[in-house]
């Protein structure tokens, strides 16, 4: 999705799905917060799909989209960290919100027992993140009835 | 297990960035869990099907490697935009693997009747 209204995107799901049940949607984020506007699409785009009525099953940080995940990120002072926001909508929604461990390890995105793996000192992958592969994003698309991808 | 069409569309070179080895990675994904995987490139995607890429000339492994490992997997559905290979000047004999050229609404029809479309 490239620079789309997702509030209207979302609607249309809406009125597509006016007399049935509601609509699953994967989600992926390839772009990194501060570099990129999709992370902010996608978390739109989620909140409306969800106030429309419908679901995320799963959201997939991968790629620079990893950046997402982390807890050492420190925003502008009138913004708030992306990871937050992520994780209290998911929180709420019983989303889940995985990061691809071979994009977040390129990147320097580790948590505590890949840090341990690897003998780093220090981990950062925020607490409402999990690492994993690639099979969870396949198993999410497989599950979903929309997938929706979010690209610098 | 569900088997999905996934179209995996590839609109990025080869080199400058990693989205094109990232698209691969994920093809691979679903064959590997059984899922009918097709991959269509598009605009400059169509330079990732080059055949005889020197990747060491910039510190980069070859892209034309990766893309071998697609048969491996039995990803053997490769779709190419005719048009973007025109305005590049580029015919199916340049390319490293085998293709199938499509246009415009051959394009369309491919992506109404995909289960979705994984953009990269």
């Amino acid at each position: 999705m490239y620079r789309n209204d997702c509030s209207t995107l979302a609607s249309s799901y809406r009125t597509f799905n006016y007399c049935d049940t509601m609509t699953t949607f994967a989600l992926m984020v390839l772009g990194a917060p501060a570099s990129s506007q999709c992370p902010q699409t996608a978390l739109t785009f989620a909140r409306a799909a969800i106030d429309a009525g419908h679901r995320v099953l799963r959201v997939f940080f991968f790629h620079d989209g990893v950046h997402c995940g982390s807890n050492l990120l420190v925003p502008p002072a009138d913004q708030h960290s992306v990871a937050m926001h992520w994780s209290e909508l998911a929180a709420q929604q019983n989303i889940d919100l995985v990061v691809c461990v071979a994009s977040a390890l390129k990147r320097g995105i580790v948590d505590a027992a890949e840090s341990r793996r690897y003998d780093k000192a220090a981990n950062n992958l925020h607490a409402g993140f999990e690492l994993s592969g690639l099979g969870q994003w396949v198993d999410a698309c497989i599950n979903a009835d929309r997938v929706v991808t979010f690209g610098p | 297990m569900t088997r999905k069409h996934f179209l995996v569309v590839c609109r990025r070179p080869p080199y400058g960035e990693s989205f094109a080895r990232e698209a691969i990675d994920v093809a691979m994904a679903a064959a590997a869990f059984d899922q009918q995987v097709a991959l269509l490139f598009l605009g400059d995607g169509v330079l990732q099907l080059i055949n005889r890429q020197d990747g060491a000339a910039i510190s980069q492994k070859s892209f034309e490697k990766q893309l071998s490992a697609l048969p491996l997997y039995d990803v053997n559905t490769i779709y190419i935009d005719s048009d973007a290979l025109d305005k590049r000047k580029l015919s199916a004999s340049d390319l490293s693997l085998p293709v199938t050229l499509l246009n415009r609404d051959e394009i369309t029809a491919l992506l109404s009747r995909s289960d979705f479309a994984l953009n990269f």
